[in-house]
């Protein structure tokens, strides 16, 4: 029988690092399939610092991880313009760290090793780095600049989907892997379940790329192959706002929580590394232990992080790999793993992109793509390093802004940092669309409708993702109805509203519940008093 | 865990409860202003994160301070707004900004030639000019303003007897008594003596600055409010305290220095007070005692000015003109009156101010008193001009309602 290829790759999570090859398939001019899940963004991509590494923190130990870093460092500054803000980094040493043999003599090996790795690290003195970040812990005794900054996960990962689809590619999302299509040692596609129908459905290609994450050990699994992968969980808090404006770092050996980022409107400090079971990672809790630890190790970075508000606690699993030279499995790799999986387990048609970090998915990507292409016989160059994102093209809230006429409102202002140069697809034509639905992320109707008609969203946590609607302080008690109202109408289902506001609470209330006491007990409390009494909202009311 | 966990970035403790929204005033009459939540707590959030998210419309705030009075978290949120206007704020005042802040160099000025500036602000063609040219809005009466200055008066005519006195007091006159209404520093130093206290005038006192700090001048203010806490410092080392009459002066004095201007008040709170609270707490403690005039009647009615709700001090009002024998007092419902000091003499605030104001009117003019008791002089400028009923200053009416004679033999040691 025939096989009748319906795409020439199909790509299996939505993802960074799915999201990235995706696109590079895609302008390399292939016919792409991404299926996910959930929503894009919803695994270890959504569950991190958001740090645009320097690749610093990897000097020493690793160089070949800082030198990726730096060089796709450089190239997310140029594509990604509108995901990324050049906040500068600092590595602080403390005296504590002087008695850990981590001290001044340390901070000289650092520098040089950042250097060789053609990292721009220059050594400041503590009242400049006082200076240049007020919220550093003043009792640091040297710092050294480097060019961290912060990406923003979500931003970055629907800016590659959308562009993959401007390139022809179709995007599934909650469409579920199911198993492989096989014929011998031949993986000739996929069956899948739509979770939301409960339909299966088959599709075909000549190659497949597992870029599941952690979930790709399983994928693997169904293919008969084994990828010795490693989950290590990272926990992370997330702080009311932006207690710092420049990320700051431990100039140490790496330990847990040592990396406090600015991103958008909030402070995040991260993370810890803890092994867990498989079968944990569709469902982390984050424990009081590893709060306690990550507000010890932030308050050294930074003295107020002691008295400010935890809006909510957060935790994500790395897709470790396991080094394959290694039997005992402990070596691991924070490098990147591209598996064809015909030379190294004799299956044809599949190929595993895996390890590497957040910074690096579009290197990720490339590998995996070249990898795609040499199977089709397709010789296609990758231009992923130059071409800009949708919303990057000029990207910078400071130009997009300008952009509207008369006075810009907040909402707009607002979108313009968040949607980069497609703002102008918002329309702000009416006085009810301009009106703000959440007050604490400045996102209108207008940003809502534009996100549910265009960025595939199906639920608030995925509006989320695109808007930051109900990520500010109320944790979406103000906002989430109103929200719900405009996604139920726009899904055609109005009766929809108090599931989809019901679920998203759910969410929120589990990140914070981690970090219950003093304000954030408050709110959860004041959360919970406006749903128990709360009517059905009239959309006149909004 | 946290061991302390208020911020020092008190806007963290807003819940996004939005009480605050339902008791601004600007909010409901005013669809450009986004409402004392989004331009404090939320807006300093995204203030923190990128400048370009301040909003002109903080200039619509009129800092009556009612937003903090409402919220049950302690947020400082009209210190937020005023605090974002002054960082982010880059323009220079306007010309009429800085006439109508500069209450302490218009008065000296003006009140040289109080005949012929009081004549050129109420004649209609200057108040078009005005209008036109710098923006005071045509239907405002300005202030008149005294000839003879209070202190010119006090020096001359009372200040040699205050040394015969037992007990002393420092008396902080702020610049509407001393420029603009020197019968209201008059009564007084009537009230005050009468009851057996010496008043003094400090040293070098200013301007208390809350028209500048509103209009932006804020090295200005500071460098005022680093001398009246150096006089106040001065005067409480030789054993005065300090008694206010002005509400907002008062606010100023003990509230915004420290929060706006960082300018350190804590050794000097505790001795200020304003007038009202300080005669009710000697009378309710019978340090003094009162003689009323036999047969003095009024039917008023009491509205506390938005600072003094701010300060938690109109019930010392309330309950000191309730001493009174003869006082038919009325409680006016809480509303601001809508002027907020020069907020509501720019031409582009009148309408709005006028709206805001409506309620307080129209609760007026259904009480239908001899005159309004009211503590603060903006307020009574907006009232009497949308109303046409007379506001007294409560010492205004101790002094008529007091036998002074009397009440002076009975406090005489």
């Amino acid at each position: 029988m025939p096989v009748k290829n319906d795409f020439d790759v199909i790509i299996i999570g939505g993802g960074i690092t799915g999201a990235g090859t995706a696109r590079d398939c895609a302008m390399r001019g292939l016919k792409v399939l991404l299926i996910e899940r959930h929503d894009i963004a919803t695994g270890a991509t959504g569950r991190n610092h958001g740090l645009l590494h320097s690749g610093a923190r990897y000097a020493v130990k690793d160089s070949e991880s800082a030198e990726e870093c730096i060089r796709e460092n450089k190239i997310l500054r140029s594509i990604a313009s509108n995901c990324v803000e050049d906040t500068g980094g600092l590595f602080i040493t403390l005296p504590e760290d002087e008695d850990a043999g981590f001290g001044l003599d340390y901070q000289k090996t650092f520098i040089e090793a950042c250097q060789k790795a053609g990292i721009d690290a220059k050594a400041i003195s503590p009242s400049e780095a006082r200076e240049m970040e007020p919220s550093v812990n003043p009792s640091l005794i040297g710092a050294v600049v480097v060019p961290d900054g912060s990406v923003d996960p979500f931003r970055l990962c629907s800016a590659n989907v959308t562009d993959a689809a401007m390139h022809g590619a179709k995007v599934l999302v909650y469409t579920q892997f199911l198993d492989f299509i096989r014929e011998g040692d031949t993986i000739l596609g996929v069956k899948v379940l739509d979770t939301r129908t409960g339909q299966e459905a088959e599709y075909r290609a000549p190659v497949t790329v597992n870029a599941a994450g952690i979930w790709g050990h399983g994928v693997a699994e169904k293919a008969g192959v084994h990828i010795g992968m490693y989950p290590a969980k990272g926990a992370l808090l997330v702080f009311g706002h932006r207690v710092n404006n420049v990320v700051i770092n431990r100039c140490r050996k790496s330990a847990d929580g040592d990396i406090l980022v600015p991103g958008d409107s909030v402070t995040v400090i991260g993370t810890t590394s803890t092994k867990v079971p498989f079968e944990e990672c569709d469902n982390m809790e984050v424990t009081p232990e590893e709060v306690s630890l990550l507000l010890r190790e932030g308050c050294a970075l930074c003295p107020a992080l002691a008295s400010t508000r935890i809006l909510r606690a957060y935790a994500g699993v790395r897709p470790l790999v396991a080094d394959d030279s290694d039997p005992t499995g402990r070596s691991i790799s924070r490098g990147i793993v591209c598996l064809d999986h015909e030379s190294r387990d004799g299956v044809k048609g599949l190929v595993s992109i895996t390890g590497g970090k957040l910074m690096t998915y579009r290197l990720m990507a490339e590998l995996a793509t070249d990898a795609v292409c040499r199977k089709l016989g397709v010789n296609q160059v990758c231009t992923t390093a130059e071409t800009p994102l949708p919303g990057s093209v000029d990207g910078r809230i400071e130009t997009v802004s300008k952009r509207f006429e008369g006075k810009v409102s907040l909402g707009q202002k607002g979108a313009a940092g968040r949607q980069g140069d497609l703002v102008g697809k918002i329309n702000f034509t009416t006085a009810e669309d301009k009106k703000l639905v959440c007050e604490c992320e400045n996102v209108t109707l207008a940003e809502i409708k534009y996100a549910v008609a265009e960025l595939g969203v199906r639920t608030l946590e995925d509006l989320r993702r695109r808007t930051r609607v109900g990520m500010g302080t109320c944790q979406g008690t103000l906002c989430i109805r109103k929200a719900a109202k405009a996604l139920a109408i726009a899904l055609g289902d109005p009766s929809l509203e108090g599931k989809l506001a019901a679920d998203y609470l759910d969410e929120r209330w589990k990140g914070m519940r981690a970090v219950g006491w003093g304000d954030t007990l408050r709110e959860m409390e004041f959360m919970q008093r406006v749903y128990k009494f709360q009517k059905p909202y009239s959309y006149d009311e909004i | 865990m946290q061991e302390k966990n208020i911020s020092a970035n008190n806007f963290e403790q807003c819940q996004k409860c939005s009480l605050c929204e339902t008791v601004c005033p600007v909010m409901a009459n005013n669809p450009d202003y986004g409402g004392p939540k989004r331009s404090g707590p939320d807006g300093e959030r995204y203030r923190l994160k990128n400048g370009i998210f301040f909003d002109d419309s903080l200039k619509y705030c009129l800092n009556c301070k009612r937003c903090e009075v409402a919220c049950p978290s302690g947020v400082r949120i009209a210190d937020l707004i005023q605090q974002a206007r002054i960082d982010f704020n880059k323009k220079s005042p306007k010309l009429r900004d800085m006439m109508l802040a500069s209450t302490d160099q218009m008065g000296p000025l003006a009140s040289t030639f109080a005949p012929i500036v009081n004549f050129s602000l109420g004649l209609g063609p200057v108040k078009s000019v005005l209008d036109a040219t710098i923006g005071i809005d045509r239907h405002r009466t300005m202030p008149k303003y005294a000839s003879k200055t209070f202190v010119h008066w006090f020096k001359k005519n009372a200040a040699a007897a205050q040394d015969g006195f037992k007990k002393h007091i420092s008396y902080f006159h702020g610049c509407y008594a001393n420029y603009n209404y020197p019968q209201l520093a008059k009564d007084f130093v009537a009230v005050m003596n009468a009851f057996g206290y010496g008043v003094h005038l400090m040293d070098g006192e200013r301007c208390c600055g809350v028209a500048k700090i509103a209009n932006g001048m804020i090295p200005a203010a500071t460098r005022d409010a680093k001398i009246n806490m150096g006089a106040f410092r001065k005067s409480i080392a030789e054993g005065r305290d300090i008694v206010t009459v002005s509400t907002t002066c008062t606010m100023t004095l003990l509230e915004e220095y420290p929060e706006l201007l960082k300018v350190d008040n804590d050794d000097v709170k505790n001795h200020v007070s304003l007038v009202e609270q300080f005669l009710y707490k000697a009378i309710a403690s019978g340090e003094v005692k009162p003689v009323w005039k036999e047969g003095w009647k009024a039917r008023a009615a009491y509205h506390c000015p938005c600072h003094q709700e701010r300060l938690g001090l109109g019930i010392f009002t309330t309950e000191l003109l309730k001493m009174i024998p003869g006082m038919e007092l009325t409680e006016l419902e809480s509303n601001c009156c809508g002027i907020a000091g020069t907020y509501g003499f720019k031409k582009e605030n009148y309408a709005v101010s006028q709206k805001i104001g409506k309620p307080l009117f129209d609760d007026i003019k259904a009480a239908a008193p001899e005159f309004v008791a009211c503590e603060c002089e903006t307020c009574k400028w907006q009232i009497e001009m949308s109303t046409g009923v007379p506001v007294k200053n409560p010492v205004s009416i101790l002094a008529e309602a007091l036998d002074l004679e009397k009440t002076s033999e009975l406090n005489r040691p």
